[in-house]
């Protein structure tokens, strides 16, 4: 055997994400408590160097290394790019917080940059060891951020239930993937889909996809694999929330884009079945729950279950379109949530953490400007033109009416996007209706305004030009 | 055949035999002064036999976590030592960054306070 | 500055005073207010005067390109693009003057009111509209500067919404309204069905392969395309620019802070429809139908609405009729295809209107918001400048050779005496007959204002004084245009060819053109003035006026006596109101309660909106419950969903 070194340069952001991880993680250990924010400046510097290690080498075409199973192409650079804008924006939002609730510690950031090294690995996997590996590097950091608050009850039951949970899914994700290696005799997913169309098995190859694709379900929070969303996200503090509401969204759309697509192109027409089956149900129970909660972060979870469903419309066509739009919705859902969230924790002090919807009640006349900026955001949620979210329903739905035989689908998403308008409406109503029962102003540190203000006006200003980011997508988007 | 395990039952013999001698020769020479504590299967951590729903220090597990990551990194070391001829300069280096990663968790769990009992 | 960038300037600079001043207003405080949106609409206004310097005299092209590409829906592009040219760029000064000299006029009218940069917010943003409407290229955004202008009309009407009438009147002419753009965004339906595309120039140039294509409506009787797309749209400029039976709102939009709102709706915005007419000249050239109908309701507007003033004792309300008769007259003039000579109207009766609304404003503010004309009289002495300005003022509205009013007005006039469409002989008849009325009308307001008793109380007459400079200023700056700006475009707008392509007129249409054969110059024009029947009909309403509010001053009150049904008719305004009110108001509210109580409380509310909300809520109150928080429920959960994607599809691919 012969083992030559390999291209690093296609790894070089991950190398470098590495490095500066364990970098940070050791000048963390001998910093005092209040120069803790060096910490917080070292991770967004490491995330920022990433950003323009990635943009600097900005791929065009498909290129393979480590023995293949390691992949970058432009897709990957792009989601690449969003999650490090969103880790960077939810470490920002989060920095106030984490300083009032006495959370300002460094294994955030540690266990955050860890986090954001599994989702670049998961995006660029083109192996089931490099999934799994970016997975479970992912996983565990997101187990353990949810923990963080050891003395909240909530917060460890919620780690809890989502470390339990998780370990079954892997476990089901595992399974698939030996069977899969069973039937194919490869790990690697260029080579499995070429090898499928010849598998004799059929019973076993279905089994083997099915398990893999409850995984990525888990993954996403897909019906009926979404009963850790609600409590994960009611549970952990709303800085880690952020964090695992937002960037991990991506990845995991690349997962699917990755197994699905780059692996089983060939079986579309058997994933596309049961994709289907996800998104109608996520749809619908993410949409009808929403609409009897109480708790705003609950309430989130629930309207990123439905999101979800929106978000597999797209990759189920099995269209370049279809996949382009399914991106698109990904990214927009994560502009669009980072300032849900953001908002949040803007309203959120020490001891108070405005979760409940009743806490923006009169948001108005606190403050007029966020009042405003959260009405975008609810609006473009809910999907009204010509906020951003609009135009990512409209291009998942336009994908879908494309494709023969599923406009029924289109029109259920419809159906199930006006039921959801009425949750994402109740708060503007009560924002700018209802009466506050706390009058004191929003402080927040200028950065934090600034930033959620343009994040914001972001949803509003892509909205007036949709073409943009579309477009962007279905460049990056390279043909199965 | 047979005759090839010869020198196993040579061993087998040999180890009964100074087994036996040694506990004899404590038996017979050692003070004997027993109590409960000296006649309990583990002087130190956990009863033998008592329901296993108790409380016991979380500590144990800081350990035993600790333990088995290096414990483990040993699992890794020995087939690599095996074919390092083999697998070359890359090999040798993803040891390195293997074992520099390892020692960076080390360092972190040293300043933490982890390796300390008290 | 690329000359993209420049008109993007002239039309946000406005938006982003109106902005400022509305969403801060707080913070940048009222001079801050005012001040921003001074800045923002006097930037708009040099930028439009340079622009119009540029293509107007030193003759550089005009501009028609889009800007922005809001969407492409099935090959239909919805844009928004500026369409630069002579008939805009008129247009765009006009409205950016006047807007600016109200915005200088407010500081000093409203500075009491606690609602004063909302009010500069409201005015600006109505420049903003006003200019997307004018400088538009194509339909889309036409209809949206269109309904930007009516919202901003609402909101100003009902200004001090704690007023029960200045909430009845919002509301009227926002419904009023809303019946005519109802028939406008017909109209545009009609045009992008058969032309497949909203932009203008387009539009303009695929007149010819419509022309002659007939629709059946009701029945089987074919109409033809052009006109139903004519009329609808005309439909629309009669809501906006109030011609009868649309006018209803206008009178009553005096509700306004007088007389700035009035002045924007009685001088900009009501002038939207005049230059929607004109703008769409080739299509409305194609259709003599369209164009006689045009001309009959522009005539009708122009002598009854004329009589009503006559009986008016509020000093807002004579100046609102006269406006509404001035309206008929520019569309008396489109509808003989003498679109030129309508714009250039419109033009004039920009800055005279003004004139004397400020003027009115003034006397409003120095009467202590007293507005009847009846407890007026003798301010000469108290206020010259104001007496001085809105004497120049209405000199111009009756047409006095020389003064601005008389040039435009004297073209219309001529024009339609030289149509030939059906209807304009009773068109001619009723300008003829509106000049006299309008001189009688506009010098019993003069008379009765300015001139004999001084009726008002002596708490009033002690305080009385000329009015400040912000006042006076724009009064000043308004009146010079009023005299001299008809003398000096008449060649060029009336009878040269100043508009060029942007106004397209048939050769058989072309009435302007024979009167520019008999056109010597401004001077000659006015002499010549003096041996028509124009100028004695308006000298003899003058003196009529004198006569009977100067001189035997009891005498009106016996004619009223005499003839006391006429003036119960006009009083009630011909019952255009009280008719509307029983059968339109009346009739809807019945059927709309039938509607509501029937199918909207019962039907949609209590099966399909309730219901389906109730429905909703209880599936959701009672599927959360799935969500018991217990681990090995989650976890069964998972695994009966993988049993069932299993179940399903496993073993239906075998």
């Amino acid at each position: 055997m012969n083992f030559p070194l390999p291209n690093f340069l296609p790894a070089l952001p991950e190398i470098f994400l590495l490095t500066m991880a364990c970098v940070v993680l050791l000048v963390d250990l001998f910093l005092t408590d209040r120069s803790r924010g060096a910490t917080y400046i070292l991770a967004m510097a490491s995330l920022l160097g990433v950003c323009v290690l990635i943009a600097l080498s900005f791929s065009h075409s498909r290129i393979l290394t480590f023995s293949d199973t390691f992949v970058r192409d432009p897709m990957a650079d792009a989601l690449k790019m969003g999650i490090m804008i969103a880790a960077m924006v939810s470490f920002l939002y989060a920095k106030d917080y984490l300083r009032e609730h006495g959370m300002f510690k460094g294994e955030f950031y540690i266990l955050g940059l860890f986090g954001v090294l599994g989702m670049m690995i998961l995006v660029s996997a083109h192996n089931f060891l490099t999934v799994y590996l970016g997975l479970e590097l992912l996983s565990l950091c997101m187990y353990a951020m949810v923990a963080m608050q050891r003395d909240s009850a909530i917060a460890s039951e919620a780690a809890m239930k989502y470390f339990v949970l998780g370990a079954i899914a892997s476990g089901m994700l595992l399974y698939g993937m030996s069977i899969l290696y069973g039937v194919t005799g490869t790990l690697d997913l260029g080579l499995i889909n070429e090898r499928l169309p010849n598998v004799q098995d059929k019973i076993l190859l279905s089994f083997g996809m099915v398990f893999l694709i409850v995984g990525i379900a888990f993954k996403l929070g897909a019906v009926p694999f979404h009963m850790w969303v609600p409590d994960v996200y009611e549970g952990a503090p709303t800085a880690v929330t952020l964090y695992l509401a937002a960037a991990p969204k991506l990845a995991a759309f690349a997962m699917l884009m990755r197994l699905l697509v780059d692996g089983m192109a060939s079986l579309h027409g058997q994933w596309q079945d049961i994709l289907i089956l996800l998104a109608v149900a996520s749809m619908a129970i993410g949409n009808i729950i929403a609409i009897a909660q109480a708790n705003l972060k609950r309430l989130l979870a629930y309207s990123a279950i439905s999101h979800v469903g929106y978000l597999l419309l797209g990759v189920l066509t099995g269209t370049t379109e279809g996949y382009a739009a399914s991106m698109f919705y990904a990214l927009t859902y994560v502009l669009m949530t980072l300032g849900a969230f953001g908002m949040i924790m803007l309203m959120s002090r020490q001891g108070f953490e405005a979760d409940r919807l009743e806490d923006f009640k009169g948001l108005n006349e606190r403050s007029p400007w966020f009042a405003f900026i959260m009405m975008i955001l609810m609006f473009s949620m809910a999907g009204v033109p010509p906020f951003l979210g609009f135009w990512a329903k409209l291009s998942v739905l336009q994908a879908l009416v494309q494709s023969t035989g599923l406009l029924w689908l289109a029109i259920t998403a419809v159906v199930f996007s006006i039921i959801g308008a009425f949750y994402y409406l109740r708060v503007i109503k009560m924002m700018y209706f209802d009466k506050a029962e706390d009058s004191s102003a929003l402080i927040a540190s200028n950065d934090m305004r600034v930033v959620l203000s343009a994040n914001g006006l972001l949803v509003l200003g892509l909205g007036l030009y949709p073409g943009l980011l579309l477009a962007f997508c279905l460049a990056t988007i390279v043909s199965p | 055949m047979l005759e090839n395990y010869l020198p196993v039952l040579i061993f087998i013999c040999v180890g009964l035999l100074v087994g036996t001698v040694m506990i004899a020769l404590g038996f017979v020479l050692a003070p004997h002064k027993p109590d409960s504590e000296k006649l309990s299967p583990y002087e130190c951590g956990f009863e033998a036999f008592e329901d296993a729903r108790m409380k016991f220090d979380v500590r144990y597990y800081l350990v035993a976590i600790l333990f088995i990551i290096f414990d483990l990194e040993i699992a890794f070391l020995f087939p690599w030592a095996i074919v390092l001829k083999d697998i070359g300069l890359f090999g040798f280096l993803a040891m390195l960054v293997f074992l520099g990663i390892l020692v960076v968790g080390f360092v972190y769990e040293w300043k933490k306070g982890a390796l300390e009992w008290e | 500055m690329e000359m993209k960038s420049l008109y993007l300037w002239i039309a946000l600079s406005p938006l982003i005073g109106a902005v400022i001043a509305g969403l801060f207003g707080k913070m940048v405080g009222r001079s801050g207010a005012h001040w921003v949106t001074i800045i923002g609409v006097a930037v708009s206004c040099l930028l439009s005067l340079y622009v119009f310097k540029a293509i107007v005299i030193d003759g550089a092209d005009g501009f028609n390109g889009t800007v922005y590409t809001w969407l492409v829906s099935e090959g239909i592009h919805f844009e928004v693009g500026f369409l630069i040219d002579k008939l805009s760029v008129m247009m765009m000064v006009v409205v950016t003057f006047v807007s600016l000299m109200v915005h200088i006029y407010t500081v000093g009218y409203m500075r009491d009111d606690p609602g004063y940069q909302r009010f500069f917010s409201y005015i600006s943003l109505f420049t903003f509209s006003m200019l997307i409407l004018v400088m538009s290229n194509n339909f889309m955004q036409l209809f949206f500067g269109w309904e930007a202008v009516g919202l901003v009309s609402y909101l100003l009407i009902g200004f001090w919404y704690t007023r029960e009438s200045a909430i009845y009147a919002n509301l009227k002419a926002f419904l009023v309204n809303r019946v005519g753009d109802f028939g406008f965004l017909l109209g545009i339906a009609g045009v992008l069905m058969y032309f497949g595309t909203l932009d203008y120039a387009t539009v303009f140039a695929n007149v010819d392969k419509v022309d002659g294509k007939t629709m059946t409506i009701l029945g089987s009787t074919p109409w033809s395309v052009l006109t139903v797309i004519c009329i609808l749209l005309f439909i629309g400029a009669m809501g906006k620019s109030a011609q009868v039976p649309l006018h209803v709102w206008l009178p009553d939009s005096m509700e306004g802070p007088t007389p700035i709102s009035a002045l924007i709706h009685a001088a900009t915005m009501v002038t939207a429809g005049i230059f929607m007419v004109a703008r769409m000249s080739p299509l409305f050239e194609m259709s003599e139908t369209a164009l006689s109908v045009v001309m009959v309701i522009g005539a009708i507007t122009a002598l009854f609405m004329g009589f009503l003033g006559l009986i008016q004792n509020d000093i807002k309300r004579v100046i609102a009729y006269s406006t509404l008769s001035q309206l008929g007259y520019m569309t008396v003039a489109l509808g003989a295809s003498a679109y030129a000579a309508g714009i250039f109207h419109l033009m004039t009766h920009a800055f005279f209107k003004a004139l004397l609304f400020l003027g009115a404003g003034s006397v409003i503010i120095a009467m202590h918001h007293v507005q009847d004309i009846r407890q007026m009289g003798g301010l000469r002495k108290y206020m010259p400048i104001t007496w001085i300005t809105f004497l120049i003022g209405s000199l111009a509205l009756i047409g006095t050779p020389g003064f601005a009013g008389f040039y435009s007005k004297d073209s219309i006039i001529e024009a339609v005496q030289l149509s030939t469409l059906p209807g304009h002989q009773f068109a001619y008849f009723a300008v003829l007959a509106g000049v006299l009325v309008t001189a009688l009308y506009s010098f019993r307001l003069y008379f009765l204002v300015f001139h004999g008793k001084e009726r008002m109380d002596e708490h009033t007459r002690a305080h009385l004084h000329e009015t400040p400079w912000v006042v006076t200023l724009p009064l000043i700056l308004l009146a010079i245009p009023s005299v001299f700006i008809g003398a000096y475009y008449v060649g060029s707008m009336a009878f040269g060819n100043f508009f060029g392509d942007a106004i397209f007129v048939l050769p058989q249409h072309n009435v302007l053109g024979e009167l520019a054969r008999e056109f010597h110059g401004a001077w000659p024009m006015a002499i010549h003035a003096f041996s028509t029947a124009p100028f004695w009909l308006a000298l003899s309403g003058v003196v009529i006026a004198y006569y009977l509010y100067m001189v035997n001053t009891a005498l009106p009150a016996k004619i009223q006596a005499r003839v006391q049904f006429l003036y119960t008719l006009l009083d009630n305004k011909y019952y255009f109101d009280r008719f509307n009110e029983i059968f339109f108001a009346g009739g809807s509210r019945g059927i709309g309660r039938l509607l509501w109580q029937t199918g909207d409380a019962k039907l949609i509310d209590g099966m399909i909106i309730n219901g389906t909300a109730r429905t909703v809520g209880w599936v959701s109150g009672v599927v959360r419950r799935v969500q018991t928080g217990y681990l090995y429920h989650y976890a069964f959960a998972m695994i009966l969903g993988l049993m069932f994607l299993l179940a399903t599809y496993v073993l239906g691919w075998i």
